[in-house]
């Protein structure tokens, strides 16, 4: 099962990375009014249960593949 | 076994102020071993933990959180449990609150540049015991080299920590964008330290600031000390067993 995590700065968390983007895109000549810089992680999994799979991959966030002080997470699973 | 106290410097692939460390704690009366990130134990005479500086891991996901994870860490973890002192610096601190034994987290530099500079650090609590050669209101200057070093952590935390003490250093300026200007903080029970600025690179007056060493002649101090219970506990514990054998 392949599956992918879109781990994000959490919403009212500085995010320099993305300010230093939007102004960039500025200088550009492009209107934006904000850009936030996050990461895609693609997992590949084994197992055919869905909602197993979901909950472990929430583990995964919890533990290592994002920091809940600051990151939020969504995960988006590709069932075949 | 020698009146220094051994000293485990653990070392990540990445690391590079592992060595800069062993040899300020030399200076201030250890000695030092070097651990692999692999290793799953610490050397049975260790009587402190440092985590240095450096770029664990290419600091890849986030900086520390692969180190967070290594195999010498539920060594370490066990180790600060039991009331071991353990000192990360820089890239060490980013580990143990990654590791979650420090609260908060190590973000980019607000100004999303690296800095790399002499700090003054204003001493804001003396209870644990790695601030015990400062007294409370002391300015150090230690330099910082680092890109991901503003502190955070929500406010509630901010507060309650504020208030029991742990967190021990702030910049006296705005150097990377950290809540409240701090560098440095403690654990609850006061025995795991963090900080940005590098102690270890100020141990000599000759390289602009011997401020550093306060704080790691007392966590020279702290590893003595430990050292000490630990062999009282087995004293008592051997007591117990050749009274238990009688």
């Amino acid at each position: 099962m392949k599956a992918t995590v879109l781990v994000r700065p959490k919403e009212g968390i500085l995010d320099p990375e993305g300010d230093a983007v939007r102004q960039s895109l500025r200088k550009l000549g492009f209107e934006v009014a904000t850009a936030r810089v996050g990461r895609v992680i693609d997992l590949e999994v084994g197992g055919d249960d869905v909602a197993a799979a979901r909950s472990e991959i929430e583990r995964m966030c919890g533990e290592l593949l994002a920091n809940p002080l600051i990151e939020s997470f969504e995960i988006r699973l590709e069932e075949r | 076994m020698s009146d220094r106290p051994l000293i485990a410097v653990v070392v990540f692939p990445g690391s590079n102020d592992d060595r800069d460390a062993a040899w300020a704690l030399g200076s201030v009366g250890a000695e030092s071993a070097f651990v692999w990130h692999e290793e799953t134990s610490l050397p049975e005479e260790a009587a402190a933990v440092v985590l240095p500086g450096g770029f664990s891991y290419g600091d890849y996901l986030r900086t520390g959180a692969i180190a967070s994870v290594a195999p010498v860490m539920d060594a370490v973890r066990a180790f600060a449990r039991e009331g071991g002192p353990v000192l990360g610096i820089c890239n060490g601190f980013q580990v143990l609150c990654e590791a979650r034994l420090l609260p908060g987290v190590l973000r980019p530099n607000r100004q999303l540049e690296f800095v790399c500079r002499d700090a003054a650090l204003r001493v804001e609590a003396v209870d644990s015991p790695f601030l015990r050669r400062c007294v409370v209101g002391q300015e150090l200057v230690i330099p910082v080299k680092h890109g991901e070093g503003a502190w955070y952590a929500d406010e509630g935390t901010f507060v309650q920590l504020a208030a029991r003490g742990q967190i021990v250093l702030r910049y006296t300026e705005d150097v990377n964008g950290a809540l409240g200007n701090v560098a440095g903080v403690v654990n609850e029970a006061g025995n795991v330290m963090g900080l940005m600025p590098h102690p270890e690179h100020a141990v000599d007056p000759l390289l602009g600031s011997a401020d550093g060493g306060l704080l790691l002649a007392a966590l020279v101090d702290a590893a003595a000390a430990h050292r000490l219970a630990a062999a009282q506990i087995e004293t008592r514990a051997s007591r117990a067993r050749t009274a238990r054998a009688l």
